[in-house]
């Protein structure tokens, strides 16, 4: 019979390749097939030759921007804000960049939105898939290197300007306590012992943590430093959204320990936020 | 070249058929059975290493019976195709109903086939309901692919039908699920009392698997009891 006998991977990338092809076909063959940007050989034209990149050829794409993560003492916080931005217009007010990936695990992502929702998706079901199979779940650092893995595959987009940086954090269970794993698009794998911070205010988030962070912070304390860092990269960065308090839509903060992940309730992150301001006014 | 001996087409499906059943009497049972937060499902399995109970989907989960690498490949085969459902749809349009019906057509299709032997095997695929407008649910599948819907308990291995009769008689709406887990074990020791001691099943907590479908919980609503957690509940009996 068709399906069942077939080799038991707990690699839902592979099931996906093996029985769906058509739905997981990347971009690369899209475009061979399209071969707008394709010479004779099926070969990719070289940018030099005054082509453009796809992603500015097809308009303007949604752009995610702030996301961050930072260790405290039990564990560790990752946030990002709202806003997508298209070209030099809001394109999106309410978008989710931060994902709970298991209990113990999330993926923040930057870069533009539709590959970005597309691989945080991917790799959520990925671990939920291999943690069934398998029994067992897989470890931090196994999580980490396979979405390298998605990051490294994704490059041929990236080249055409589709670019999708993830940060990935979670709490290690065997180490007791939480990891932040960086990525740059060529799929290489970073780990950071304190905080990080990217997309278009990234830098700002990573000036302001700069200064704010000390090792061995308590949640509260890294949760005031979180809010001021977003809040640095909204001010001084287009693309990063702040609090909107008038449409109530706050930055989306999770924290992950030893009992698992949780969000922040928005109405501890407004509390936070007016805090923050009534300092800033001083 | 001699010709090959005529078999009737009715004498190949009743040796299959009594093949599988011969093979299915020797399963150990396993009974799900509603209880106040959803449906749990409690099998005697002694190892530790393979599961007769297992999570399929969010609200789905797999009990299964018979003989292992059989029923393993299909509770793969079963976690691959919701989650590309569910991946290429979204996570609501996975139901029990559907992924039965797959079940059905291997379970069947195998069955069926001439120069196959039958699975040894009886399933069953519950689903516990999504909020109180419906109903959690429960699909038995047969060693020949047939399916029905049982409601508020279902058994299947070899003595399921006795076990049935006990359980007609004790299940009641909207136990908690320390009387559900303890009802099922009881039902199980009632049923081995009848056994030849040198062949009896010993009921106790680490011989027993035991999990939950539980309406209450986030989105995965499967979990499996610790045998402490088993133990616990055993021993505060009423």
């Amino acid at each position: 019979m068709v399906g069942m006998h077939d080799n038991a991977t707990s690699d839902f990338l592979e099931t996906l390749k093996q029985k769906r092809p058509g739905l997981l076909k990347t971009f690369h063959e899209q475009l061979r097939e399209s071969a707008s940007v394709l010479d004779d050989r099926g070969w990719e034209k070289p940018l030099a030759s005054g082509r453009v990149s796809v992603a500015s050829q097809v308009g303007h794409l949604l752009e995610g921007t702030t996301i961050l993560a930072a260790v405290y003492k039990d564990g560790v916080i990752i946030a990002g804000d709202r806003q997508a931005t298209e070209g030099f217009q809001v394109g999106e007010r309410r978008i989710q960049k931060v994902y709970e990936v298991d209990t113990y695990s999330a993926i923040a992502i930057a870069g533009v939105a539709g590959p970005c929702i597309e691989m945080a998706k991917l790799f959520q079901v990925q671990v939920e898939f291999y943690e069934k199979i398998e029994g067992t779940m897989l470890s931090l650092e196994g999580k980490a290197n396979y979405l390298a893995n998605m990051v490294r595959q994704n490059l041929p987009m990236a080249m055409q300007g589709l670019i999708v940086i993830p940060i990935f954090s979670g709490y290690d269970l065997k180490r007791k306590h939480g990891r932040i794993f960086k990525y740059d698009p060529a799929g290489g794998r970073y780990e950071e012992e304190d905080y990080y911070a990217i997309g278009s205010g990234g830098k700002d988030a990573r000036s302001s943590l700069k200064k704010l962070y000390r090792s061995g912070m308590s949640r509260d304390e890294l949760l005031n430093a979180v809010t001021e860092a977003l809040w640095d990269a909204a001010d001084e960065d287009l693309g990063t959204g702040g609090p909107d308090f008038l449409r109530e839509i706050y930055p989306t903060i999770k924290v992950i320990d030893q009992t698992g992940i949780s969000n922040v309730p928005d109405s501890e992150i407004k509390i936070l936020y007016t805090e923050l301001f009534e300092k800033l006014k001083q | 070249m001699s010709a090959p001996y005529y078999v009737s087409p009715e004498q190949i499906m009743q040796d299959k058929e009594d093949f599988a059943r011969k093979g299915i009497e020797k399963a150990r049972e396993v009974i799900a059975l509603e209880y106040q937060n959803g449906i749990v499902m409690v099998a005697k399995n002694p190892l530790t290493t393979v599961f007769k109970i297992s999570e399929i989907y969010d609200r789905i989960a797999l009990a299964a019976t018979g003989l292992s690498p059989e029923y393993e490949a299909l509770r793969v085969y079963g976690i691959q195709q919701a989650e590309i459902k569910g991946f290429t749809y979204i996570r609501e349009d996975v139901m029990a109903k559907w992924l039965t019906t797959l079940y059905s057509q291997q379970v069947g299709g195998v069955f069926r086939q001439w120069d196959a032997k039958p699975l040894e095997i009886e399933l069953l695929i519950c689903e516990v309901r999504e909020d109180s407008s419906s109903n959690n649910r429960i699909y038995h599948v047969s060693f020949d692919g047939t399916f029905w819907e049982e409601q508020p308990y279902a058994v299947i291995g070899g003595k399921a039908d006795s076990i049935v009769e006990i359980l007609d008689q004790e299940h009641k709406e909207g136990m908690n699920i320390a009387d559900a887990i303890r009802l099922a074990v009881k039902t199980f020791e009632k049923i081995e009392s009848e056994v030849d001691e040198e062949e009896r099943y010993e009921i106790v907590a680490d011989t027993i698997e035991v999990a939950l479908l539980d309406e209450t919980r986030e989105r995965r609503k499967f979990r499996r009891l610790l045998h402490e957690e088993i133990a616990e509940i055993l021993t505060h009996e009423t």
